[in-house]
């Protein structure tokens, strides 16, 4: 019996490894693992909290789960865009932890080998943090996230956000 | 509370069985101690307790206190067996608390996952083995002086094995060779059973016939039958009636009514059983998340049921049957909503009952003389809160013991019982329960608590101003207990301030009242629950907050005359002849409004422990009961959000925040 859930859940697991959900930010193409992925939903009501830092916009009301939305543009610094129709919220659970992403647009779900997969070139200390990975599917190129950067809000940057705020 | 165990259910039960069942026994005991004598129905229930346990544990191979609890029952087979012999409660009680108190605890190291103490088992085995032993050398030969005194009478039964048990025989024979242990004069029928198979068939057909005399009382030779394995039935019946009447009379009246009631009391025992086998089905366990979610599903409901009655798509239409039903729809919703809220509320007896124990083991050590009294222990409270409650209470009560209660010596020349009495009363007031815990000790010492106070240097007025309830509050200043010597003052102080930290944690408030020779009060109050809060719902520009009712003194339009500006720009308002400070929330968190005037928008006056300031916001929305709901755990843990104790769902499905009242009292102002 038991190995038979194991077997079950080795399977599943396999089904979905490898796969990914892309999306994109402007030009860029960034890609998330799917097993982390639980909904996509339309931008909604943001209710905004004191005190964060500007990327995380705030809590949205999912059918009763309170959960916080983070903006990934901001969170890379990249230049605002207004909402539109095509924005969405990726809701993810990574680590127990429910969390939104909101992007620009979703696109589709992708298997990517790992031997399309190559580690991100060395720039400098900070770059490329929240890049894991760089993804080859044909012609295109995916940005693969790391999700744990993106959720570590770490002291350095905290201190920066009150620099600058 | 354990998160690691929630993976695998059947551990989960056990450690809940467990608990239960060593509760369950803990009552027991405690019952019964006085008696000097355990009665027949506790026996069997310590019995059946400790197999349940047995077994539980063998089956979750945690063979050490499978093997333990195996010790305990046999005890108690012994007893239950010999019931008419002596034996000293009061030690076997003691025995059997040691007991329950290491599976307790090893039930703990399973549930957080710790490192067992396997042969800590052992040495209570010894004692229990050394127990018994004493109680079947010991004592053995006093019953039988006892029962030679007893007139006996003669009896009659005929015993049923139960169908395809084969071998009836045998069976018959090894069931004379028990008894014979009990009863004299023993003659069967058929005979000769153990060398005739033949005999196994006209036992099965017509019964096994039994002869004997006894000087036990029918009920008990009949619970002796009824153990025999595979019997089915017994038809028991004591023989001429006449003859032994008058004897009956004047020793065991209720034998005598027993014997002529013999079809009435079968049917009794087996409606007691049905009646048992019901009220065991009639209450289920639940696990507190699944209430959780329930809850905020029926919370998900009520905002659904708003969004399509008040759908905009059925503006202007004309729904007269629609709007009927939407009606009936609200009112079971209404219902569902209190059904869920009262299912997480708890009587806080069993809290009470646990408090049995301590009062026991305290009194026996100290040698104090208690009384335990409880007053509207049925009062029901919040699960949740329930949990928080114990150790205060355990704190409480062993504090009133320690140093509240004096000698039985002292307190005669005091002119009081010498019989000490602690009580736990428990009452609701409005969304409040007040828990009391009280004594009638010699009381708090005003003059030490300042003294050791100005020691500590927690003073926090001028000595003079402190009226005589401050005094007594200090005891609850962490400062107060590090003292190693506080045990020897007046009053309280171990661990005071866990009891204030503990009650803190829910919302609740601690004051205590001492009247000095006639005892101390320590009164807790206590929200109803945490999870359903009265909230006036406010708003700044486009954001919605929640303010707790309980804080909220009064909200007023403020007049420009009674605004004052101070030099270093800080905005004050005067009230009645008091001044007090002004927290602009728009300002405080740079939420764009056009209401930038005091005059244009509202001042809500907010009181925390004894201190006032005004809250300004745009306008009041209304006063709604909200279910709080904690931040996302990633927010917490950012930990840069301030002065937002939750959040909550409006009725159009928008969050509002629900703010945190103490820090809006020291929070600086911008």
């Amino acid at each position: 019996m038991a190995d038979l859930v194991n077997n079950f859940i080795v399977l599943e697991e396999d089904t979905q490894s490898g796969r990914y959900l892309t999306f994109n930010l402007g030009k860029e193409f960034f890609g998330i693992e799917i097993k982390y992925v639980t909904e996509i939903i339309n931008m909604m009501p943001i209710t905004s909290v004191p005190g964060l830092p500007n990327y995380i916009k705030g809590i949205i009301n999912l059918r009763g789960r309170i959960i916080p939305v983070m903006d990934i543009r901001l969170r890379f610094n990249m230049n605002v865009l207004e909402y539109n129709d095509r924005t969405c919220i990726i809701v993810a659970l990574i680590d127990n932890t429910d969390i939104g992403f909101i992007v620009d647009s979703v696109s589709e779900v992708l298997t990517i080998p790992e031997s399309d997969i190559v580690d991100p070139p060395e720039m400098n200390k900070s770059s490329n943090k929240f890049i894991k990975g760089i993804g080859k599917v044909g012609e295109d190129i995916k940005l693969l996230l790391d999700y744990h950067s993106l959720l570590s809000c770490d002291d350095a940057e905290i201190f920066t956000n009150l620099a600058g705020g | 509370m354990g998160e690691q165990y929630n993976g695998d259910s059947l551990l989960e039960m056990f450690v809940f069985e467990t608990t239960q069942n060593t509760e369950q026994l803990e009552k027991i005991i405690l019952e019964t101690e006085n008696e000097r004598h355990f009665s027949d129905s506790a026996i069997n229930e310590i019995f059946r307790i400790m197999h349940t346990i047995k077994g539980s544990a063998a089956m979750m191979s945690y063979s050490y206190i499978a093997s333990l609890a195996h010790k305990a029952e046999d005890l108690f087979f012994f007893i239950r067996e010999n019931s008419s012999i002596e034996y000293n409660s009061s030690l076997i009680s003691d025995l059997i608390l040691l007991c329950m108190d290491f599976i307790s605890s090893e039930v703990n190291k399973i549930k957080e996952n710790t490192e067992l103490d396997i042969n800590g088992a052992d040495e209570i085995i010894i004692q229990i083995e050394k127990c018994l032993e004493d109680i079947k050398v010991g004592k053995n030969s006093n019953p039988k002086e006892i029962s030679n005194n007893l007139p006996s009478y003669s009896f009659k039964a005929i015993l049923y094995y139960e169908e395809g048990c084969e071998m009836e025989n045998i069976r018959a024979y090894s069931f004379i060779r028990d008894f014979e242990e009990y009863v004299q004069n023993i003659s069967y029928n058929p005979e000769g059973i153990i060398d005739n198979d033949d005999t196994a068939f006209e036992i099965r057909k017509n019964g096994f016939l039994v002869f004997f005399d006894s000087n036990k009382s029918y009920n008990e030779l009949n619970d002796i039958i009824m153990q025999t394995p595979f019997i089915k039935d017994i038809d028991l019946t004591l023989l001429d009636i006449e003859k032994c009447s008058h004897e009956c009379t004047d020793i065991k009246p209720e034998d005598k009514k027993d014997v002529k009631n013999v079809l009435i009391q079968n049917e009794e025992i087996h409606n007691n059983k049905a009646e048992n086998h019901q009220s065991a089905q009639s209450i289920i366990s639940i696990n507190v998340s699944k209430l959780d979610k329930l809850m905020n599903l029926i919370g998900e409901v009520v905002i659904a049921e708003s969004m399509v009655v008040e759908n905009p798509d059925l503006k202007g239409l004309e729904l007269q049957s629609f709007r009927r039903e939407a009606l009936q729809l609200h009112k079971i919703i209404v219902e569902m909503q209190d059904m869920v809220m009262s299912m997480r509320l708890v009587p806080l007896t069993t809290t009470f009952q646990k408090m049995h124990r301590i009062v026991r083991d305290m009194s026996k050590k100290l040698g104090k003389e208690v009384m335990l009294e409880f007053i509207g222990e049925e009062t029901e409270v919040d699960k949740n809160i329930i949990e928080h409650l114990s150790n205060p209470l355990l704190h409480l009560v062993r504090n009133s013991i320690d140093h509240g209660l004096e000698m039985p010596e002292e307190r005669i020349t005091a002119g009081k019982s010498p019989e000490g009495k602690v009580t736990l009363e428990a009452y609701n007031s409005g969304s409040n329960v007040f828990i009391l815990a009280k004594d009638d000790g010699r009381g708090l010492n005003k003059e030490k608590i300042l003294a050791k106070a100005k020691k500590n240097n927690i003073l926090f007025k001028p000595e003079s101003e402190m009226t005589d309830r401050d005094i007594y509050n200090m005891i609850f200043m962490p400062g107060f207990s590090t003292n190693e010597n506080v045990s020897e003052f007046s009053g309280r102080g171990v661990g005071m301030d866990v009891v204030m930290q503990n009650i803190l944690s829910i919302g609740g408030a601690v004051t205590v009242d001492s009247i000095e020779r006639q005892g101390t009060t320590v009164t807790m109050k206590i929200p109803l629950t945490v999870a359903i809060i009265d909230g006036m719902n406010i708003s700044v520009g486009d954001r919605h907050f929640t303010i707790p009712i309980t804080a909220i003194r009064e909200s007023f339009k403020p007049k420009k005359n009674d605004i004052i500006c101070d030099t270093d720009g800080n905005l004050m308002i005067m009230v009645r002849g008091e001044c007090y400070a002004i927290i602009k929330l728009h300002q405080q968190w740079d939420i764009e409004t056009e209401i930038q005037e005091l005059t244009d928008g509202i001042l809500i006056m907010i009181e925390q422990d004894e201190r006032r300031r005004c809250v300004f916001a745009d306008t009041l929305i209304g006063q709604q009961q909200v279910v709080v709901k904690s931040m996302p755990d990633f927010i917490r843990r950012t930990r840069m959000v301030e002065g937002v104790a939750g959040c909550t769902l409006l009725g159009n499905g928008s969050i509002s925040l629900i703010l945190d009242t103490g820090w809006l009292m020291n929070a600086e102002i911008k």
